[in-house]
C-alpha cells in the first residue's frame, strides 16, 4: 500500500538554501517561476496574525530562462522529485514556461499557480491555463487552486477536462491586517494571502469537495503542523499532503509529522495513511443511509 | 513552554545556508528586567553560540512564528538574548518564567567580521542586544550608545565603560573624526546616518522575518538596486552596499 508522500507547498522552502530539509521529504515543490525575473514586492512582506500570517512576496523568482540553466542543474542534485511551480499573467505566459520546463528530464511534475489575482476569478479562466500548459508538455500537471471561488468542485471539474493530471488545494486565501496603533495596513502592498493554522478547515473542505468531484490525486495544504492535521485532509480525499507555514517555524516539520502521522495511523488499526484516504466520505455515506 | 518530556530534548542538527544549525527545546534559566528591556537566559544545550551578530529564532509561546533574536551574552552553559517587548510575540518571551522551555533555531546568518584593527561599537536603542557578545569577542573596544529613554538606557549596564547618549541627543554626536571600524546595529536611520558617514561601516540590519533560514522571502531589503534575504546575506552588511 502507497504512502502518503509529504511536499512542501510552494513558496515556503528554498532548497538550495536548505538542502536537508528539502531532502526530508517526498518531493520538492520550487516557488513559483514566470516567464521573466520579477523583483517581488516591497517589503514589509510578511505579518503575524492571531492565528496564522500574511505574506505578499510577489513571485520573487530569476525567472524561466536562469531558472532552468542554474537552478535546475542544482536542484537535481538534491536526489528528491523536483516539481516546478508556474506562474503568469495569460495563458501564453504559463504555456511559454511549461514548453521550457518540459525540455528538463529533472523536472518531475508541473504545479500551476493558477492563484495569482489577475486569473484566478473565472473558472474558465482556469481551464484555459491548463489547457494551454497541456498543449505545451507531457508531464504531470497539478492545479493548484484558490479556496476563495464560488464553487471550487466546479473549477476541479473544468481544470480535469482541460488535462490536469492531480489537484493541488489549497492556495493562501486573501487576507488584511492593520497595524493596532497607526491603523496602516500591515503589508507594503495591504492585503496578502492568509496562511497557517486558521486555514487548515478550509483546505479541508476544498479537499472534501473536489474529492467528491474529481478522480484526480489531490495534495492537500493548508495549515497542516501535525500528523492529526495531516490525517484530517487524508480523510478528506487527499493523496499527499503539503507543509507550508510550519517550516517557518520546524525545518524538521517533515520528519515530524510523517512520523506523527503513522503513529496516528497506526492507533486506528491500519497500516498505511493512504488506507484512510477519503474515508470521511464513507462515513458521511454510511451516516446518510 | 510546559515540563519537559525527555525525548524532546533531543536535539537535530542540520545544514542552513551552508552553515551548521541546530534546533532544540531549551530551558528557561531566568529572565531579567534590564531597563525597558528583558535578559531571557537559556540553557545552551547543544547549541554553537556562533559569531556575534548572528540570530536564533526563539519559539515565542502560543504564537505562530517565532522571533529572530541576536544573540547578546553567552556565559557559561547559557545563551541569553535581550527583548525588547513591542508585540504580542517579544511580549511573551519576556513572560517566560525559569522552568519553561522553548524551541530554538541557530546560529543563522552573517555576523560581525572580527578581523578589525581598531573596533568601534555604535549601538541605538534594543541595537545594543548584539554588543556585549561582540565586544567580548573583540577584548572590550570602545562602544558609543544611543537611547530614546533614561529608562531604556538602563540597557548600557551590560556594556560597562561606554559613552552613552539619550535623546534629544543622538549617538552619531559622538562619533570621532577618524572613527576606525565601525560595527554598529541600531534603527534604521541611525545605520542609514552611519552608512553615509562610515561607508566601511559593518551594520547590522533588522527585518520580519517569519523562518530565519531562507524559506520565506519575507526578510527583502533592498541592497544594490535587488531585494535580498535579510536572513542570508545579512544581518550584517558592509555600509558600502547602496541600499536603495
Amino acid at each position: 500500500m502507497e504512502r502518503v508522500r509529504i511536499l512542501n507547498a510552494s513558496g515556503c522552502l528554498d532548497a538550495l538554501t536548505a538542502p536537508d530539509v528539502a531532502r526530508s521529504l517526498d518531493a520538492f515543490v520550487t516557488k513559483t517561476v514566470t516567464p521573466l525575473p520579477r523583483q517581488g514586492n516591497p517589503p514589509p512582506r510578511i505579518a503575524e496574525t492571531e492565528s496564522g500570517m500574511l505574506n505578499s512576496i510577489g513571485l520573487q523568482n530569476p525567472g524561466m530562462d536562469a531558472f532552468v540553466a542554474e537552478h535546475v542543474p542544482r536542484l537535481s542534485e538534491l536526489g528528491v522529485p523536483i516539481w516546478v511551480s508556474v506562474g503568469g499573467f495569460s495563458a501564453a505566459d504559463y504555456a511559454l514556461v511549461c514548453a521550457s520546463l518540459d525540455r528538463c528530464d529533472e523536472v518531475a511534475a508541473i504545479e500551476l499557480n493558477l492563484s495569482c489575482p489577475n486569473v484566478e476569478e473565472a473558472a474558465e479562466t482556469a481551464a484555459e491555463l491548463v489547457a494551454a500548459s497541456r498543449a505545451a508538455t507531457a508531464k504531470p500537471l497539478y492545479a493548484k487552486l484558490s479556496p476563495a471561488t464560488w464553487d471550487i468542485a466546479e473549477t476541479a471539474r473544468v481544470v480535469a477536462e482541460a488535462g490536469a493530471d492531480g489537484l493541488s488545494l489549497v492556495n493562501t486565501i486573501r487576507g488584511l491586517s492593520v497595524d493596532p496603533d497607526t491603523l496602516e495596513p500591515t503589508l507594503a502592498r495591504g492585503a496578502g494571502g492568509y496562511s497557517g493554522p486558521a486555514l487548515l478547515p478550509v483546505a479541508a473542505a476544498c479537499v472534501y469537495a473536489c474529492a467528491r468531484a474529481v478522480e484526480l490525486p489531490i495534495v492537500g495544504m493548508g495549515g497542516v503542523s501535525s500528523g492529526r492535521d495531516a490525517l484530517t485532509l487524508v480523510a478528506a480525499g487527499a493523496s499527499a499532503v503539503a507543509l507550508g507555514t510550519i517550516l517557518f517555524s520546524d525545518p524538521f516539520a517533515p520528519e515530524r509529522i510523517r512520523r506523527e502521522l503513522e503513529a496516528e495511523v497506526a492507533a486506528r488499526g491500519h497500516g498505511s495513511a493512504a488506507e484512510i484516504r477519503g474515508r470521511a466520505h464513507q462515513l458521511v455515506a454510511l451516516r446518510d443511509q | 513552554m510546559t515540563s519537559l518530556p525527555a525525548e524532546s530534548l533531543a536535539s537535530s542538527s542540520l545544514v542552513l545556508a551552508g552553515r551548521p544549525a541546530t534546533r532544540e527545546r531549551l530551558g528557561v534559566v531566568g529572565v531579567e528586567e534590564c531597563g525597558a528591556y528583558a535578559v531571557i537566559r537559556l540553557e545552551r544545550g547543544s547549541l554553537d553560540p556562533g559569531t556575534p551578530g548572528q540570530f536564533f529564532m526563539l519559539e515565542a509561546p502560543g504564537r505562530v512564528l517565532p522571533r529572530p533574536m541576536s544573540l547578546c551574552q553567552a556565559p557559561q552553559g547559557e545563551l541569553a538574548f535581550l527583548v525588547d517587548p513591542v508585540g504580542p510575540g517579544t511580549r511573551a518571551l519576556c513572560a517566560l518564567d525559569h522552568g519553561d522551555a522553548i524551541h530554538v533555531l541557530g546560529p543563522l546568518g552573517n555576523g560581525f567580521d572580527l578581523s578589525v584593527e581598531r573596533p568601534l561599537l555604535v549601538a541605538g536603542g534594543i541595537g545594543i542586544a548584539p554588543m556585549p557578545y561582540l565586544s567580548e569577542a573583540l577584548g572590550g573596544p570602545p562602544a558609543l550608545l544611543g537611547f530614546r529613554t533614561e529608562l531604556h538606557a538602563e540597557a548600557a549596564r551590560l556594556l560597562p565603560g561606554a559613552d552613552v547618549v539619550v535623546e534629544p541627543r543622538l549617538v552619531t554626536e559622538l562619533l570621532p573624526e577618524d572613527p576606525g571600524d565601525v560595527l554598529a546595529c541600531g534603527p534604521e536611520p541611525m545605520l542609514e546616518a552611519l552608512a553615509a558617514l562610515v561607508p566601511g561601516a559593518q551594520l547590522a540590519w533588522e527585518a520580519p522575518m517569519a523562518c530565519g533560514y531562507g524559506a520565506c522571502y519575507g526578510c527583502a531589503i533592498e541592497v544594490d538596486g535587488r531585494y535580498r534575504r535579510l536572513c542570508v546575506d545579512g544581518p550584517v552588511l558592509f555600509g558600502s552596499a547602496e541600499r536603495n
